[in-house]
């Protein structure tokens, strides 16, 4: 029992992300102050919840580019209604952020299921669809912070246990796919349909529907991180995210979800998140050339993912995991 | 990427529509190439950020005031050599008169900027420059000495005469925050700054949550640092905004050089005490009609030459080609919110 645990890949990547902070707080013990370890999982949580969402996506074999575009799109349009009726209360925004971004993560399915258009040309499109219309919707300019309405800045500062409320989404996120993936049907059937989708097909499993139901968690994600993007760092412009989808997609890789679907945990993927998000904050706290770190936290990624699924030999493809 | 999605779309339908489309986009370039305007483009580092947005402001002020003007406002998604390049060569295939840049690399730009001039386009750097090759002359906002004295000085101003600061840059390779740099170093080596030191240079790649990262970076490798200089518009909303999100407001000061409307916010929070810009309104305006007085014959854009610029009066150019519009603006506390409301 303890033997399994030890070798599992899980175990592997949290001893190399507690290998890393001690190393870390070694050379700069500021790092590893309480306060400064809470900054991590504050800045690592939007990162968390897209890699969980995109996760889903990842199992059944497709892949969703368009995340980054989405959030960024879902955030501005929030962010410049906002600002012309800022009195609106703010869950209304943060529904209607994931509103916008589920309609979008919805349109992306359509394509993929019923239009049959594969789904890295799908996602390659509407990642720069949605993009350009950021640009569309916002004349170019951004909306800064002095022109958000206080409460819709408010929110994301609020503190519990002394973690951010940034933090607390996370988790609940991660609580809602662990249930989502582990005990419901739902979950069970992205397994199989990634597993082998033939079969999967032959045990009366709907493709389509699982396809888009799919791309609308992950659209609806991808929403509810751009209202905690823009209320984060109180800005909304054009860049927002821009080149985030790759950051997502390294961490489910790290995390061990497989690319050829129907493979991978909850606790992986988040694992997975945490490294990357360990990596980002770490390397500009010690003292390393900032021309190297590019290098360098590609490296720590391609290095943890050898060691990772070395000690672990690849198991023959199941339909039901566990 | 879109094109791609495009084209397969239009390959599963049949032959004769695309075709028509083929057909169609080739009207409206030849629609385009004999337009009578003379068409400046105004080629930014990045779209989307607000000083360039207020710099394009100018731009079609200046276009309107001459009059037979078309500003074409463009630039990349990402701040790039590589994706400004892309954006010249498409300002090169529609022939326009004149190409006004400011680069986010100084000799990377060189080649493309030498090959639109050969196809007979004024080309111009402002604001960030280009290589003296690549263009035929170029605007400084502002005296480049100048600037980066200003800044060492705003930052003694804001945290004292004694402790540790750092810059955090725009990318490494652009052009203008490198000059201001190496003009802060000469002004950093005056003996009334002895007190101080500088610790540390990064850059945030006038990305925003970059920047925001690399400010959470420096407050954890220097746990005593006391300022942040950010000669870029972007980085010094982003430190402001690290400092305050971080709870080090009256610990930690920053400035630099940053748009009045972003930074009222954070003067008002105490995160800056005291920054400066020059117009950007008058940058872009004086762009657009330098680039006009070079593209119409009228100049010639070489050293020693006064040219007459509308509203900004007359700009001398010298060694290098090279000219200087105005001085920086301070802003505090009790000018920022008169000044918020224009850029």
């Amino acid at each position: 029992m303890i033997k399994k645990i030890i070798t599992s890949r899980d175990f592997i990547l949290f001893a190399i992300i507690v290998f890393g902070v001690v190393v870390v707080g070694i050379a700069n013990p500021f790092f590893v102050k309480p306060s400064s370890l809470s900054d991590v999982l504050t800045d690592t949580s939007i990162l968390i919840i897209l890699a969980l969402s995109q996760m889903l996506v990842i199992l059944i074999r497709a892949i969703d580019l368009s995340v980054a575009s989405n959030l960024a799109l879902s955030g501005m349009l929030i962010s410049l209604l906002s600002t012309i009726y800022p009195e609106l209360p703010v869950i209304f925004f943060i529904l209607l952020s994931c509103s916008i971004g589920t309609f979008l993560g919805v349109l992306n399915g359509v394509s993929i299921a019923i239009l049959k258009v594969p789904f890295i040309v799908t996602t390659l499109g509407t990642l720069s669809i949605y993009r350009g219309l950021i640009y569309f919707v916002s004349d170019g300019k951004q909306v800064y912070s002095s022109e958000f309405s206080e409460d819709f800045l408010a929110l994301i500062h609020y503190k519990f246990l002394s973690l951010s409320f940034l933090f607390w989404i996370a988790v609940a996120v991660f609580i809602l796919m662990y249930i989502l993936l582990n005990h419901t049907r739902f979950g069970r059937n992205l397994y199989s349909l990634g597993g082998n989708p033939d079969a999967a097909k032959y045990i009366g499993i709907n493709e389509n529907k699982y396809i888009i139901l799919a791309y609308s968690l992950s659209g609806f994600f991808a929403g509810l991180c751009g209202y905690l993007w823009v209320a984060r760092y109180s800005v909304a412009s054009t860049q927002i995210a821009i080149g985030f989808e790759l950051t997502v997609i390294s961490a489910c890789v790290v995390g061990g979800i497989s690319v050829m679907g129907g493979v991978g945990t909850v606790i992986g993927c988040t694992l997975g998140a945490l490294l990357i998000g360990f990596i980002r904050n770490a390397l500009p706290a010690v003292d390393i050339s900032q021309f190297w770190q590019l290098a360098i936290s590609g490296a720590i990624i391609l290095i943890a993912i050898i060691i990772n699924t070395k000690t672990e030999q690849r198991k023959e493809k199941t339909i039901m995991v566990e | 990427m879109l094109f791609i999605s495009i084209m397969i779309i239009i390959y599963r339908r049949n032959k004769m529509k695309k075709i028509l489309l083929v057909l169609s986009s080739f009207l409206l370039i030849s629609f385009n190439t004999y337009a009578d305007d003379m068409r400046i483009a105004l080629v930014v580092k990045g779209l989307g950020i607000g000083f360039f947005e207020a710099a394009a402001e100018g731009g079609e002020e200046a276009a309107k005031e001459i009059g037979g003007i078309e500003v074409i406002y463009t630039g990349p998604a990402t701040t790039t050599a590589e994706a400004q390049i892309e954006v010249i060569n498409s300002l090169i295939a529609q022939k326009v008169d004149a190409i006004a840049i400011s680069a986010n690399d100084r000799d990377a730009l060189v080649p493309i900027g030498k090959k639109a001039m050969q196809r007979g386009i004024t080309v111009i750097s402002w604001d960030s420059g280009i290589g003296e090759d690549g263009r035929v002359m170029n605007l400084d906002p502002s005296n480049t000495a100048l600037i980066g004295s200003s800044n060492i000085k705003w930052m003694k101003n804001s945290m004292g005469d004694e402790g540790e600061f750092a810059i955090l840059s725009a990318t490494s390779q652009a052009t203008n925050q490198n000059a201001w740099i190496e003009e802060m170093k000469k002004e950093f080596a005056k003996p009334e700054y002895s007190k101080m030191k500088w610790v540390d240079t990064v850059y945030g790649d006038d990305l925003f949550d970059k920047s925001y990262q690399e400010a959470l970076g420096l407050f954890k490798k220097h746990p005593n640092l006391k300022g942040i200089i950010a000669p870029t518009s972007v980085g010094i909303v982003a430190a402001a905004k690290a400092v305050e999100d971080q709870g080090l407001v009256g610990k930690v000061f920053v400035t630099g050089l940053g748009l009045p409307s972003e930074m009222k916010a954070h003067v008002k929070s105490g995160a800056a005490i005291q920054f400066g810009i020059w117009n950007p309104i008058d940058l872009g305006y004086s762009a657009v009609y330098l680039s006009h007085q070079i593209a119409s014959g009228a100049f010639k854009g070489q050293e020693g030459e006064c040219i007459p610029t509308g509203r900004m009066g007359e700009i001398c150019i010298g060694a290098g080609n090279s000219a200087a519009m105005a001085d920086p603006f301070i802003f505090d506390a009790s000018n920022i919110d008169k000044f918020a409301e224009i850029f």
